[in-house]
């Protein structure tokens, strides 16, 4: 079934035009803008250009729940976490903290890209039996009516699991976002506290290449430092502290958190 | 009439692209995930036009699946990420690295 490339409406042709152009337009500043915001906003409008190309494939239903869960409600939650952790802060591109892993990155994408290409515009990929979970277009209510008739039948048990998918997610982000020691009072935060109090004394301990880097930061970075340090190199503090065993402890606790 | 589906097809095929050079040239955890969202985007772009050039209601029953396991893989991660970042202070990926030998 060869559909000739160019057999469309000029009104087709020229909407599918221009929502390539946004949506490539937005993908590609999602991956250059330096700032975490511009990225989300740019994120929102690739999601209208994809939006728009739904419609125009005669997926309305879809159209309208991309628009709904991806540009009201995952971008929004996007937002809400940047905002909220407050790491709107511009991220310097042209620094490259691994050698050569920028260019072999774009390398990759090339070839894969090519690779995607010849074999999406070169073989015929749409070879299958037409229609095997029911006909999609002409159907009595549209296309609303054929995906729910087909979600609510053929797909019911997917559908279930869905749901059951969605609950487990929601638990899971409570537990994540919960602060340490809820239930267990201040046992999660007391190993903290001898641990950030041994920090120097372990510092001494160790080569001075780590001690500028402490010397450098805040409390809380000194907390972090505690805690990688002591799960990278246990045997080296272990000898000389007393009080080692605990910063173990809350690299563990770090760990299974 | 529509344009041909292959198109599409290649359009889906340079967002992904994109959206998997983002993956691996960012290091912000949360531009990372966007470009999560970019590959699931072009995925379901191809899901819908395999579904238009196939006529079935399958690939549209998928992307329907997919939205709903892209929101709860969002809402995981952000969650994963804001427990990372009040312990570490940090939302860069290299800054991850207690796991290191």
């Amino acid at each position: 079934m060869p559909v000739p490339l160019f057999a469309a409406t000029t009104v087709d042709a020229l909407t599918f035009a221009i929502a390539a152009a946004v949506v490539l337009a937005g993908a590609i500043g999602v991956v250059v803008a330096r700032n975490p915001v511009h990225s989300a906003l740019m994120l929102v409008m690739t999601l209208f250009g994809v939006a728009v190309l739904f419609v125009e494939q005669q997926a309305n239903f879809l159209a309208a729940v991309q628009v709904i869960v991806y540009a009201g409600a995952i971008v929004v939650l996007f937002l809400f976490v940047i905002m909220f952790l407050g790491v709107d802060s511009e991220e310097s591109l042209e620094k490259e903290p691994l050698r050569g892993q920028r260019p072999l990155a774009v390398g990759l994408m090339v070839l894969g890209l090519a690779g995607l290409l010849v074999m999406g515009f070169g073989a015929h990929w749409s070879v299958g039996a037409k229609s095997v979970a029911g006909p999609s277009q002409g159907q009595p209510g549209g296309d609303v009516a054929a995906l729910g008739r087909s979600v609510f039948t053929t797909y019911l048990f997917a559908f279930e699991v869905t749901s059951a998918l969605l609950v487990i997610a929601v638990v899971g982000a409570v537990v994540l976002a919960r602060r340490p020691g809820g239930v267990l009072g201040g046992s999660g935060t007391d190993p903290d506290a001898p641990a950030a109090d041994a920090d120097p004394g372990s510092d001494s301990d160790s080569d001075p290449g780590t001690d500028t880097d402490t010397g450098s930061g805040g409390d809380a970075e000194d907390l972090a430092e505690t805690g990688s340090r002591a799960g990278a190199v246990p045997g080296a503090v272990g000898g000389a502290d007393v009080v080692t065993g605990v910063p173990t402890d809350a690299a563990t606790e770090e760990v299974s958190r | 009439m529509s344009l041909s589906g292959a198109w599409y097809l290649g359009l889906a095929a340079v967002v992904f692209s994109i959206g998997a050079l983002g993956l691996l040239v960012r290091r912000n955890v949360l531009v990372m995930f966007m470009c999560v969202e970019l590959m699931l985007n072009a995925a379901n772009l191809t899901f819908v036009t395999f579904s238009r050039m196939l006529d079935d209601i399958g690939g549209q029953v998928l992307v329907f699946f997919t939205l709903v396991v892209a929101a709860a893989e969002v809402v995981v991660g952000l969650g994963i990420v804001v427990a990372i970042f009040r312990r570490r202070r940090s939302a860069t990926a290299d800054d991850f690295h207690i796991m290191r030998g």
